[in-house]
């Protein structure tokens, strides 16, 4: 029988949640790197022993740690990140125009291609793409992103000038998307020699001009493996998706009670199966009415159907961050998100019943799925 | 022989129990900037947790005591202290109090 692992990552440790394939009974795990916040913790899909996780304190800043046996062991890897070239200035703050110099803050997150277990793609805030080949022994930055000749009209989102989401299709290996806030989706289709915003048909009101092609605070982007032209966006308000690989954009937010939200996550296997977490909004970032609430479309948005049985519906004041929401590969899947509140709650049927599978963690940051054979 | 007493994070890090002990191959006085250089040596997963890896200035919230006094002020060639360059006293790396 295969086993599912689940990869936690919160603001004082990682976790480990662990089961068989009937995903009902859990053993969490002691906590991995007590103290540290971890941004994020992934497995390859190449190999899922190989396991990379992110690390930081504000004390002690930016560790990289792998795992080659599933997290039983880890070991150091290199934590230089160096901009590589002329480092110019991005605007700080939000609506202040002043320069601010480009300064590494942490690594929010890590993507192992979908191919080889050794090369992974680490982003970065102040926004920046960084790669190493060696699985994590050298970084090097893919600089043509951060010199884009937009890159000084960029503003921190209310997390910063975060780089937070890497999306590798993968029927091209030359092709990245980045998502940066608030600067929006770029896309290189020469493995990051060269990148472009892919912007087109996003509105954010707050801009002086509200369909600009960079300053969209971009908060997850998602996408099938099997049709990877396909993609959906969780933006900072409205949800959207792109038929045409990001070259353009329509807005799917349809019957959900909220268009503000951070995850976005496919079904792994029904491509036009979406789920996210509407939240209430910019200032609240809590669910709406106190009910925590996952919407499923099964039409690839526009219509949207509540997910709640098992799950908090009233009194409940959480969040769900944008790296803490995801799927399994079994049949039927099985899909997990983690809370700041440290809850993380699995429904083994594809959204129809929770089950809180941890109660008591850290705030969670991030949450992967393993299926092991 | 230097003693460097590390803070908790970085002691698991570094995967030692207690004081670490270093010893300084360079002629002439020991300094701060020897003694990290000794430090990140021996283990090299500590590289960027104490100083930074490009500029070598001290992060932020990382204090250096020695002689219970505080050293981190010092410039990074300044001799230690006489009683930590001969082993008598240790070198603290601390995580500074802040953030509650």
């Amino acid at each position: 029988m295969s086993q599912v692992r689940i990869l936690v990552g919160t603001r004082k440790g990682a976790f480990v949640l662990t089961s068989d394939s009937a995903r009902g009974r859990w053993a969490i795990s002691d906590p991995h790197f007590p103290g540290w916040e971890v941004f994020h913790i992934t497995g390859s899909r190449a190999d899922p022993d190989r396991l990379y996780a992110s690390q930081s304190t504000q004390w002690f800043g930016q560790l990289i740690r792998r795992s080659d046996d599933g997290g039983r062991t880890w070991r150091a890897m290199s934590n230089k990140f160096v901009y590589d070239g002329e480092v110019g200035t991005h605007r700080w703050h939000w609506g202040d125009g002043t320069p601010h110099r480009w300064e590494f803050e942490r690594i929010w997150h890590l993507e192992p291609s979908p191919a080889d277990p050794d090369l992974v793609y680490a982003g970065a805030a102040d926004a920046a793409l960084f790669r190493s080949t060696d699985g994590g022994q050298h970084w090097a930055e893919l600089a043509a992103l951060r010199q884009h000749e937009s890159a000084s009209s960029w503003e921190p989102g209310a997390g910063g000038l975060c780089l937070h989401t890497i999306v590798l299709p993968p029927d091209d290996p030359d092709r990245i998307f980045a998502g940066i806030s608030a600067a929006g989706l770029f896309k290189s289709d020469d493995s990051g020699a060269t990148w472009r915003p892919v912007n087109k048909g996003l509105r954010s009101q707050d801009l002086p001009n509200p369909y600009a092609e960079v300053g969209h605070c971009v908060h997850h982007v998602a996408m099938h493996p099997a049709r990877p032209e396909v993609l959906f966006m969780q933006k900072h308000w409205d949800v959207m998706r792109s038929d045409d690989a990001g070259e353009s954009w329509h807005e799917i937010t349809g019957n959900l009670p909220a268009g503000f939200g951070f995850p976005i996550q496919v079904h792994a296997h029904e491509p036009d199966t979406v789920y996210l977490v509407p939240i209430a909004g910019e200032s609240e970032h809590f669910p709406p009415g106190g009910q925590l609430r996952v919407y499923r479309s099964r039409t690839g948005g526009g219509e949207w159907e509540p997910l709640v049985n098992g799950l908090p519906q009233r009194d409940c004041y959480v969040n769900v961050l944008r790296d803490a929401m995801t799927a399994d590969s079994l049949e039927p899947c099985g899909i997990y998100f983690g809370t700041t509140g440290g809850q993380v709650y699995a429904s083994a049927d594809e959204g129809g019943n929770w089950t809180a599978i941890a109660r008591d963690l850290p705030a969670v940051l991030s949450v992967d799925a393993q299926v092991l054979p | 022989m230097i003693r460097v007493v590390l803070p908790t994070h970085l002691r698991r890090l570094a995967n030692v129990a207690g004081e670490v002990q270093l010893h300084l191959d360079e002629a002439g006085p020991a300094t701060q900037r020897l003694l990290l250089d000794a430090l990140e040596a021996s283990y090299p997963m500590l590289r960027g947790t104490i100083r930074d890896q490009v500029t070598g200035d001290r992060r932020g919230f990382v204090r250096f005591f020695a002689c219970q006094q505080d050293v981190s002020g010092e410039p990074p060639d300044a001799p230690l202290p006489g009683p930590v360059a001969v082993g008598q006293e240790p070198f603290l790396v601390v995580g500074a109090m802040a953030g509650g």
